[in-house]
C-alpha cells in the first residue's frame, strides 16, 4: 500500500498557493485510485491557517515544521525541513507543486532520503495498482509515461495540470516536528526580492492573452529604417488595453545582450521557448516572430494561436498557429490598439 | 587570493533544437531516432552557466574554470570544436550517455565523481555550476544531486547572477514566481548555482583561446573516465511526440482594419 504525503510550504500570509491546493487535489485522488494513505506536510514561518484551510482533505495525518528559520525560501533550511517531514511521515510517494521554493530543494530531499524524484510532472494515475506518471522530456518536445519501483518517490506538479483541491476549512492541531537549525544551515541569508515597478510588471501569469514579439519590431521596415520607440509605445499599449502578459523570443531578448536597440522593457525574463519560459495562458498572439520550433516550444501549453507576420511561409504557417495574418504588425496593432482603446 | 573560486560548470550535450526528435525504443529503454547522428550542442542553459563562471573567472584572481560534461566521447569532441573557442577552460570529459531518457540521479552520480577527481580541487572553493535544467530531462535536479553528493547546502537555482563582495561572500539573484528575483547573500563557497539565462551573451568565437584549449582538450577526451547509467527501477510505460499539428488558417490580403476588428474580437470573446 502507498502511503502518500502531500509536501507543501505556506506563503507569506501563511495560506496555499493554487498550485499547492492542484497538488492536493493529486494527492486525494490518487490516494482513492491506490487505495492508500494521504498524510499532510507543511513547513513555513506560519502553518496554522494553511493547515486549517485543508483541514477536510481526508488526511489520516498532519505533520508540520514551523518557525521564523523556515520563513524564507532558503535552501539549507528547507531541505532539512522536507527530510524530517518526510522521515517522520514514512511516506512513499510525495507530491508537491513545482514552486520555485519546492523545485530548489526536492532534489536534495530525494538524495538525503534515499529516494527518487521526477519534475514536470502533468498527470499521475494509478495502472495495477502503482502510480503511473506523465512528464516532457526534450523541452515539452516529447512526453513519456513512466513508473518506478524505488521509494519514496517525489513528483513535482507542474502548476495548472491538475484541478484545485476545494473543501471547507475546518481546525487542525499538526503534529509538529523539530528541526534542529546549525550555523552552518544559516550560511545563506534571504535579503528579499527585487520587483520591476508596477508600470514595468509586464510578465502577468494569470491573464488570459500572451502576447509575444519577435525581432521584427527592432528590425529595418518599409521606409528603410527602424522604429524601435514607436514598437515601444505600440506594444506597451497593446498590453495596456488588453492586460496581456508579455513574451519574446530569443533572438529579441538576446539583442539587448549585443548592446543593438531593442526594447526597454524586454528582458530575459519574458524569453518563451527552449530555453525561457513555457507559461500557460488560453490564448497567444505573436507578432514580428517567426514561430520557428525552439521558440514555439514554449507555446505548448497555450490554448488558442494567433501570429501576425509578413511572411506567409513562417513556422507559424506550418500547423504552429491556428491563424496566421500576413501584414505588417505595426499596422495591425496600431489599430487594435485604437479599437480596444475605444471599448 | 584566499578568496578565490574553483569554478565547475556540469553540462550536458543535447540535440540541436532545430532537429526533428523522434522518439524509438532501444535496448536500454526510449532513445532518440538515429540520436548518434543528430546535430549536437552544449545545452543552453549550461553554456550560460559556462559564459558566466569564465566571467567571474576573470574577475576574481586565482580563480579556475574546470567544464565537466558526460556525453558518447564522439559528440562531447564535435561539441567541444565550438566550445572551446568561447572561454579558456579545462575540460574533464566523461563517456557516457547523454540522453534524456537517463536517469538524473545515477548521472548525478557518476558527476560528482568525476568532481571528485580534479587535480587540485578544493571543495571549499568549490562554485558548482550548471544550466537550472537541461533541455534534454528538464528534470532540475540533477546539479542539487551532485551538489548533495559532494556535501553542499547551499544551493540557488534560476541563478541570473552572482556579485563577489570583498569579504569572499556573494550576492545571488534567484528566479521566483510572478518574475521577480529573490536577493540572497551566501556567506561563501562551496555552494551550487543552477543557472538561468544569466545576463552575458553568447561570447564570440577567439581562435587564440580555441589553440590554447585544444591541447588540453583533445588529451581529456582521451583520458575520459566512462560513466555507465542503468534504468534501475525506472520502466518507460510510454513515449511519444505529442500531436501538435494545427490546421493553419493563412490570411493574406486581408485590409489591416479588418485583420484588427477580426483580432479585437477574439481576444474579448471569452
Amino acid at each position: 500500500m502507498e502511503n502518500i504525503l502531500f509536501l507543501a510550504h505556506s506563503e507569506a500570509d501563511g495560506t496555499l498557493s493554487t498550485a499547492a491546493l492542484e497538488a492536493l487535489g493529486a494527492a486525494v485522488e490518487l490516494k482513492q485510485a491506490l487505495n492508500g494513505t494521504l498524510a499532510v506536510a507543511l513547513y513555513g514561518a506560519q502553518i496554522q491557517s494553511a493547515a486549517d484551510s485543508i483541514s477536510a482533505c481526508g488526511a489520516q495525518r498532519f505533520l508540520a515544521v514551523c518557525g521564523e528559520e523556515f520563513a524564507t525560501a532558503r535552501h539549507a533550511t528547507d531541505a532539512a525541513a522536507c527530510e524530517a517531514l518526510v522521515r517522520a511521515s514514512g511516506a512513499t510517494i510525495i507530491i508537491a507543486a513545482a514552486s520555485s521554493r519546492n523545485s530548489r530543494v526536492m532534489g536534495a530531499l530525494a538524495h538525503r532520503v534515499r529516494g527518487c524524484v521526477d519534475t514536470h510532472v502533468t498527470d499521475v494515475t494509478a495502472s495495477s495498482g502503482a502510480p503511473v506518471v506523465t512528464r516532457w522530456f526534450y523541452r515539452q518536445r516529447i512526453e513519456g509515461s513512466l513508473t518506478r519501483t524505488q521509494r519514496p518517490w517525489i513528483l513535482l506538479l507542474d502548476p495548472g495540470v491538475c484541478s484545485a483541491w476545494q473543501g471547507t476549512p475546518g481546525s487542525i492541531t499538526p503534529e509538529l516536528i523539530d528541526v534542529p537549525i546549525s550555523d552552518s544551515l544559516r550560511r545563506t541569508s534571504v535579503r528579499g526580492t527585487v520587483t520591476p515597478p508596477a508600470d514595468q510588471q509586464t510578465i502577468r501569469p494569470d491573464a488570459k492573452l500572451l502576447f509575444v514579439a519577435g525581432a521584427g519590431w527592432t528590425k529595418k521596415q518599409k521606409d528603410g529604417q527602424t522604429h524601435v520607440p514607436e514598437a515601444e509605445a505600440i506594444i506597451l499599449d497593446f498590453l495596456r488595453n488588453s492586460k496581456a502578459s508579455l513574451g519574446g523570443s530569443k533572438s529579441l531578448v538576446d539583442l539587448s545582450g549585443e548592446n543593438q536597440s531593442t526594447l526597454r522593457f524586454m528582458s530575459h525574463l519574458n524569453q518563451v521557448g527552449q530555453t525561457g519560459a513555457t507559461p500557460r495562458h488560453p490564448k497567444g498572439l505573436s507578432a514580428c516572430c517567426h514561430g520557428e520550433e525552439p521558440h514555439t516550444v514554449g507555446w505548448r501549453f497555450i490554448g488558442e494561436r494567433r501570429a501576425i507576420n509578413l511572411d506567409p511561409n513562417c513556422g507559424w504557417a506550418r500547423g504552429k498557429a491556428d491563424v496566421l495574418y500576413v501584414a505588417d504588425a505595426f499596422e495591425v496593432m496600431s489599430k487594435v490598439n485604437a479599437l480596444l482603446a475605444a471599448m | 587570493m584566499s578568496n578565490s573560486f574553483q569554478v565547475v560548470v556540469c553540462a550536458s550535450v543535447v540535440p540541436d533544437p532545430l532537429q526533428t526528435l523522434e522518439p524509438v525504443s532501444g535496448p536500454n529503454g526510449p532513445a532518440l531516432k538515429n540520436e548518434m547522428m543528430l546535430p549536437a550542442i552544449l545545452d543552453p542553459w549550461a553554456a550560460h552557466a559556462l559564459y558566466e563562471g569564465a566571467n567571474l573567472v576573470k574577475q576574481v584572481a586565482g580563480s579556475s574554470l574546470w567544464l565537466v560534461s558526460m556525453a558518447p566521447k564522439a559528440k562531447l569532441q564535435q561539441v567541444m570544436m565550438t566550445v572551446a573557442q568561447k572561454v579558456p577552460l579545462q575540460l574533464v570529459a566523461v563517456d557516457g550517455p547523454s540522453s534524456g531518457f537517463a536517469d538524473a540521479h545515477q548521472t548525478a552520480t557518476t558527476l560528482a565523481a568525476a568532481v571528485r577527481t580534479i587535480p587540485g580541487i578544493d571543495l571549499s572553493k568549490l562554485l558548482l555550476f550548471g544550466g537550472w535544467e537541461s533541455a534534454s530531462r528538464s528534470a532540475g535536479v540533477t546539479l542539487q544531486l551532485v551538489g548533495e553528493e559532494l556535501g553542499i547546502v547551499d544551493q540557488f537555482q534560476g541563478v541570473d547572477a552572482i556579485t563577489p563582495q570583498t569579504d569572499g561572500s556573494f550576492e545571488v539573484l534567484e528566479r521566483i514566481e510572478g518574475a521577480r528575483h529573490q536577493v540572497s547573500v551566501c556567506a561563501g563557497p562551496p555552494a551550487v548555482l543552477g543557472w538561468a539565462t544569466g545576463s552575458l551573451g553568447e561570447p564570440r568565437n577567439d581562435p587564440q583561446v580555441g589553440m590554447a584549449n585544444m591541447r588540453t582538450l583533445m588529451p581529456a577526451l582521451q583520458r575520459a573516465m566512462a560513466g555507465t547509467v542503468s534504468s534501475d527501477g525506472l520502466h518507460y510505460a510510454n513515449v511519444t511526440t505529442p500531436k501538435q499539428q494545427r490546421q493553419t488558417r493563412i490570411v493574406k490580403d486581408m485590409p489591416t482594419d479588418e485583420v484588427a476588428r477580426e483580432l479585437v474580437h477574439w481576444i474579448t470573446q471569452e
